[in-house]
């Protein structure tokens, strides 16, 4: 079966992880799963530029790190999974981290979460929001 | 002969993990959801099994992108616990099967499902939050688990079809074991929930509760919706429900609901869980 990734470009705000996408945020993603011991979150934290200049990373790629600019990071390969490495080692919840990719506080995003999340109506297609 | 006795599906929050460890499960914001499993705790005390066949999906923990099976089975003695990024979850190590997992992994790839087999492996909050809402914190874990972790991180993730008839194969090789042991099969994850992008926060309770009535009655016609409809209308990652499907396969046609219960939120979640057994 031929793949047929086109199609999930029309979910709006969403980054759908594709192989493809996989690909090209390899090292960054890697840099993540380094986080995974004590040393490395030490050493990292203690001069992120230098540590991120270990990885064979993008310039792009390490200044998204740096910046903790999470939608740019996933733009350029990076999986929340792989990327929940870098907030969970500065013990930010989920909730705190994924909130900074709406456009919302983290403290409104929790408040729409309590209120039942946000509902899919209006946030089906791009083409119908008109943003394609 | 081994038999599967029950499947369980509940959904695998780290959040849910981290309130169990730092005692704050009767909080507001969680007694809600933890008393929705107190039925089932008691449930599986008075049902004991053997063995529990966890389908669940790693989360960057133990596979990085260096290499992802899309369906591997663990068939170590035990399964140390994955640090996450904050510290390893202060929970009991996890105990295998290795004679029923050798022979289940041997089983399925003999019947065409090519199963990364797994001597090695650390288990993350996808596993042992599913284990903590169903056993709480035991010095020592009931069962002896065998893990059979799914790539639903990376698309393309396998289809529903694929997960559904998988397991099946498990239903069949689970019986044809020479062993007399009681079996649960699991399946984690899920329901609606998306935590990357604009849309994050994305909760879709009609689509989840009629999920959950499709899997029970009707798993024939759902292993057939496409991963598309998942992303849409249960968020990107909500797709981890396929791995429902494997939980529902191994059933066999015909099923009694033991118990289901729904929640939101759970962090960025929508909770859902489910007891099933059996009818023949």
């Amino acid at each position: 079966m031929k793949p047929n990734f086109e199609q999930y470009k029309d979910i709006p705000g969403t980054t759908i992880y594709t192989i493809e996408l996989a690909r090209k945020g390899f090292q960054l993603n890697e840099f993540c799963m380094s986080l995974r011991t004590e040393a490395n979150r030490k050493r990292f934290h203690a001069d992120e530029r230098t540590y991120l200049d270990e990885w064979d990373m993008s310039e792009e790629q390490k200044q998204a790190v740096l910046d903790r600019d999470f939608q740019r990071m996933l733009d350029l390969g990076g999986n929340v999974y792989f990327l929940s490495k870098i907030f969970a080692a500065e013990g930010l919840s989920y909730v705190q981290a994924v909130s900074t990719m709406t456009d919302m506080t983290a403290e409104e995003y929790q408040a729409m979460m309590l209120a039942g999340g946000r509902s899919p109506d209006g946030w089906r297609s791009k083409k119908e929001r008109g943003e394609a | 002969m081994a038999k599967i006795v029950a499947g369980i599906t509940t959904s695998h929050v780290p959040a849910v993990g981290h309130a169990v460890d730092s005692g704050r499960t009767q909080d507001d914001y969680w007694k809600p959801m933890f008393a929705g499993y107190e039925f089932s705790k008691q449930w599986v005390k008075d049902n004991p099994a053997d063995v529990d066949i966890i389908v669940y999906n790693d989360h960057a923990s133990y596979f990085g992108m260096d290499i992802m099976p899309t369906f591997a089975m663990g068939i170590a003695e035990k399964y140390e616990i994955c640090d996450e990024g904050y510290g390893p979850r202060p929970i009991p190590v996890v105990e295998g099967h290795p004679e029923l997992s050798t022979h289940l992994a041997a089983s399925l790839i003999l019947d065409d499902f090519d199963m990364t087999v797994l001597n090695k492996l650390d288990v993350d909050h996808g596993l042992t939050v599913p284990m903590s809402l169903m056993y709480g914190q035991p010095d020592k874990w009931p069962t002896k688990v065998i893990p059979l972790p799914v790539n639903v991180v990376m698309n393309p993730q396998p289809s529903g079809e694929r997960c559904l008839s998988l397991g099946k194969a498990i239903r069949e090789a689970v019986a044809n074991f020479d062993g007399d042991l009681k079996v649960r099969i699991w399946g984690t994850g899920g329901m609606s929930h998306q935590i990357q992008g604009a849309r994050a926060g994305l909760i879709n309770e009609p689509w989840d509760k009629k999920f959950l009535d499709d899997l029970v009655n009707d798993p024939e016609t759902l292993q057939y919706k496409p991963h598309l409809e998942y992303m849409i209308e249960a968020g990107s990652e909500g797709v981890e429900l396929i791995m429902w499907l494997i939980m529902r396969g191994a059933l066999g046609e015909k099923v009694d609901e033991v118990y289901r219960f729904y929640h939101i939120p759970a962090s960025n979640t929508a909770v859902g869980h489910l007891i099933l057994i059996p009818q023949d």
